[in-house]
């Protein structure tokens, strides 16, 4: 069994042990085209690290943690999470290890190398899709050679691989990664060619930018595009960008630099060159029959050739496919910082001043016209709104996802989430607001008399500290009815924030949901001591935007929920006249615009989900221990509140455990209140998980059925270590 | 005496090469059988499993130490009727906490690596099974006895 093999030693009857990629660099390299040194870390290196350390049984239990099918992205990304993780902390063992780094070292020494994936081709479908699997570019010494191998391992189960396993016929007793060891050929002029492109077949394209390819492979760098005939091997068209960026190595890796001025005024290939590349990856194509997608580098005049693969798409027929948008959430650091510009400076002032605006209106002057009017301009601002977060914060709020794998490679910690408490270190609108909850319940708490007027006949007075901070909170949170009632009644009064106010108020304060700012002082030591002194600032750059990332996760949708809840003022307002209309035995044409403006909005409709609506399952079948998503850590017991409407938030009392569908962050008042958190949506980063960590509850995610399953008033336990909810005291 | 280091080592074998086992506990007189991964200390003496403390296992040990826990090497084949070997293990539990739980974790996941996380939750149990006697069970109906802790 060889687990590692020179380009040259490769053969055909190498394939199932190296890949398509690997095969392909040996044969050109036989018909004589230039390649770097090249060495394959065969599959079998692969089958024998997983098998001997255990790894592979961890693999399929990370993976049948519940049916595959039922699994949303954000859970298959967990699970890529955790699984990379295990890659990274599980040591190759000795043998393994002296083996690769004996035949590794012996080739590069200390020179710099790329290590590429070269997926395995079981059974005949075309694992050479591009971007499911992982390649590093620059990576030299051989320890940290060994780890990114570790790494493009892990990438056989990427969130991307994960999402097309079908298509790729992924599967953990069969599937292997071999990995490519290839030298850095430093080239000063890099790109891409096309033998043929998809849409115009008798064309080929090049893409090229100055430096080193992996701008363009990672669309770092936008690159010059020439199309070609591919008959006449001419230039058809050449279309030339704004050159102002391109990547040179660093310590580790490759980094973005300006492009100095003289070199970003000229292509990086003359009309010459072009056909050189085209001539050399229809060259390869003439070997391989079939139109090939070509990577290559220029140093000096000479042209290397670093991949050549067959031309395959991952487009789906299917309009319903979601999985071409999520994977566009895939984004640069670069590509964040635009965005992070752009909701802060521009979107969220323009979210507050929407609400603030909307708000100073006073709907009970309008006319019955004027208001169906009004109605429908909130309507399309609400769905203004809701657009922008679909297609910029959700994108945005990916940047932790980003963070999260880039701290697990430089720190390796055992707790693969450990990251969020490094960036917890921020101030959510929704934990300040619930920390103005506990200052108004204080003063309860303080004032027996205050109390007995509040439960009895709701009297406060107007001049009272109390009233000033209960109408500022109203204020700035709203008063809480919306989120209670689902919309269906907001208020525009006390009673529901002073009910949730005086639960509060009747049990001890909430300890503050503030990790120790030492153990997050400590952590960002510890992960920035990672980085020597050059890449040390660009780490804190992208913590910081991690960090901000993270804060918008949770307070985007408080922006949102106040323009929505603009929306559902205004359709309130038409309802009360509506019923008024009603009693009074009266219609008229006006209230009639009224009727079919929320006839055709059905702002209350559609709101529960398949699952909520399947009918209760027979109580001769009893769940007893229902296994999810361990979410945040801890163990506690309580009754389960299961909210199935926003109005059973209005029963939610201290120490019940809190079991829904989905948390958004306009029902997290009432976490405090709670025990534990348990969520059917399923994945860590989620606000259910995350409002939960802030406040150190145990928290259970992605239970399929959780509030069928569960019933209110039943005992359950929550173990958030482990992501088990035990219902039931066990008697039989 | 070369018959008992036999048995032993039949037993030693038999208990390495299988990963799970059948635990049986009891309360109010209801005795309940769970599956659970062991792992069993090379004098014979102890067996050790791990169960999250919330589970019905975890609450009859406490009300009962008193357990027998099965382990054998069918394979749901008709020759399991002459090749299947079959342990059956009495004892008594107690849960291990404090500076022995380290070591002993360390050779369970020795031998059940994908469990890392599982054995070192801080809301799983460490569960020693002192045993008291072992009944080998061998060609059908073959049975021999080893006692341990009289």
């Amino acid at each position: 069994m060889r687990l590692v093999l020179p380009a040259s030693e490769i053969g055909r009857r190498h394939r199932r042990k190296v890949g398509g990629k690997a095969l392909a660099l040996s044969r050109l390299l036989k018909i004589g085209i230039t390649i770097p040194d090249t060495l394959c870390v065969t599959g079998d290196a692969y089958r024998a690290y997983v098998s001997q350390t255990g790894l592979r049984e961890r693999i399929s239990l990370e993976l049948h943690r519940k049916e595959f099918s039922r699994m949303r992205w954000e859970e298959i990304w967990d699970c890529a999470t955790r699984i990379r993780s295990l890659f990274l902390r599980i040591p190759i063992p000795s043998a393994i290890e002296a083996d690769l780094k004996g035949s590794i070292d012996a080739c590069f020494g200390g020179k710099a190398v790329a290590v590429r994936s070269s997926a395995l081709d079981e059974d005949g479908t075309a694992a050479s899709f591009a971007g499911l699997h992982e390649s590093f570019v620059n990576i030299r010494g051989i320890e940290s050679i060994l780890k990114h191998v570790c790494l493009v391992w892990a990438s056989l189960w990427s969130d991307a691989a994960l999402l097309y396993r079908q298509e790729i016929g992924l599967s953990v007793e069969k599937s292997a990664m071999a990995v490519i060891v290839q030298e850095v050929v430093a080239g000063d002029r890099s790109g891409v060619a096309f033998t043929r492109n998809p849409v115009a077949p008798s064309h080929g394209v090049i893409e090229s930018v100055h430096g080193m390819n992996q701008g363009l492979v990672d669309g770092i760098v936008e690159p010059d595009r020439w199309v070609v005939d591919r008959r006449t091997r001419e230039i058809i068209s050449h279309t030339p960008v704004l050159r102002q960026y391109w990547l040179v190595p660093g310590e580790d890796g490759v980094h973005k630099a300006p492009l100095p001025l003289d070199i970003s005024q000229r292509p990086p290939l003359n009309p010459q060159e072009v056909r050189t590349v085209f001539d050399t990856a229809m060259q390869a194509e003439e070997f391989f029959d079939a139109p090939q997608d070509v990577e290559w580098t220029f140093r000096g005049h000479d042209i290397h050739l670093l991949q050549s693969r067959p031309i395959t798409t991952l487009k789906s027929e299917d309009g319903e496919d979601k999985r071409g948008w999520y994977l566009s959430l895939h984004r640069t650091f670069e590509n964040l910082k635009v965005l992070r510009e752009r909701i802060e400076m521009k979107f969220i002032p323009a979210m507050v001043h929407e609400a603030d605006r909307l708000s100073k209106l006073d709907l009970n002057k309008l006319s019955d016209q004027d208001l169906a009017e009004e109605i429908k301009r909130r309507w399309e601002i609400n769905h203004k709104w809701v657009t922008v977060y679909w297609e910029e914060f959700i994108p945005f709020a990916h940047g932790i996802r980003l963070f999260g794998q880039f701290y697990n490679d430089a720190v390796q910690p055992d707790d693969p989430y450990e990251f969020i408490d490094l960036l917890s270190d921020t101030q959510m609108v929704s934990v300040k607001r619930n920390r103005m909850l506990e200052e108004l319940a204080d003063i309860i708490r303080n004032d027996p008399g205050l109390a007995e007027n509040l439960r009895g006949d709701g009297h406060i007075d107007e001049t009272s500290v109390f009233n000033r901070k209960v109408e500022r909170f109203i204020r700035e949170y709203g008063d809480l009815s919306c989120s209670v009632t689902g919309g269906t009644q907001c208020l525009q009064a006390k009673e529901p924030l002073v009910n949730v106010l005086l639960e509060m108020a009747a049990h001890p304060p909430v300890s503050t949901p503030r990790r120790s700012l030492k153990r997050t002082d400590k952590l960002k030591t510890a992960f920035l001591s990672r980085f020597g002194e050059g890449e040390r600032e660009q780490a804190a750059e992208k913590l910081d935007l991690a960090r901000a990332s993270y804060q918008l996760r949770d307070d985007d949708n408080i922006y949102l929920g106040r323009i929505e809840s603009q929306l559902l003022a205004a359709i309130q307002t038409a309802r009360r006249r509506l019923s008024g209309l009603k009693q009074e035995k009266r219609t008229t044409g006006v209230s009639q615009i009224l009727a079919d403006v929320l006839a055709e909005l059905d702002p209350a409709g559609s709101s529960k989900t398949a699952e909520e609506e399947s009918t209760g399952s027979p109580r001769s079948i009893k769940p007893r221990q229902l296994v999810g998503q361990p979410a945040g850590p801890g163990i506690a017991r309580g009754r389960a509140r299961v909210i199935r409407e926003h109005s059973d938030l209005a029963d939610f009392q201290h120490g019940d455990v809190m079991v829904c569908d989905a948390v958004d962050p306009n029902m997290t008042f009432v976490v405090p209140l709670a025990a534990a958190v348990v969520e059917r949506r399923g994945g860590m980063l989620i606000h259910g998980a995350i409002i939960a960590r802030e406040y150190g509850l145990p928290c259970v995610t992605g239970i399929p059925d959780a509030t069928t399953l569960v019933q209110t008033g039943e005992e359950v336990t929550v173990d958030g270590y482990l992501g088990i909810v035990t219902v039931g005291s066990g008697e039989i | 005496m070369a018959k008992a280091n036999d048995i032993r080592q039949e037993i030693t074998n038999l208990c390495s090469s299988q990963k799970l086992a059948v635990l049986c506990t009891q309360r109010n007189n209801q005795p309940y059988a769970s599956l659970v991964a062991f792992v069993i200390s090379n004098d014979l003496k102890y067996l050790y499993l791990i169960t999250p403390k919330t589970t019905r296992k975890f609450t009859n040990l406490a009300a009962n130490p008193q357990v027998s826990v099965m382990i054998n090497s069918s394979e749901n084949q008709e020759s399991d009727f002459h090749r299947a070997m079959a342990v059956t293990i009495i004892g008594s539990a107690t849960e291990i906490s404090g500076r022995k739980r380290p070591g002993i974790i360390k050779t369970y996941v020795e031998k059940h690596p994908y469990l890392e996380d599982f054995a070192k939750s801080p809301t799983c149990a460490l569960v020693q099974i002192k045993v008291k006697s072992y009944f080998l069970v061998k060609n059908f109906q073959n049975v021999m006895e080893l006692h341990l802790h009289e």
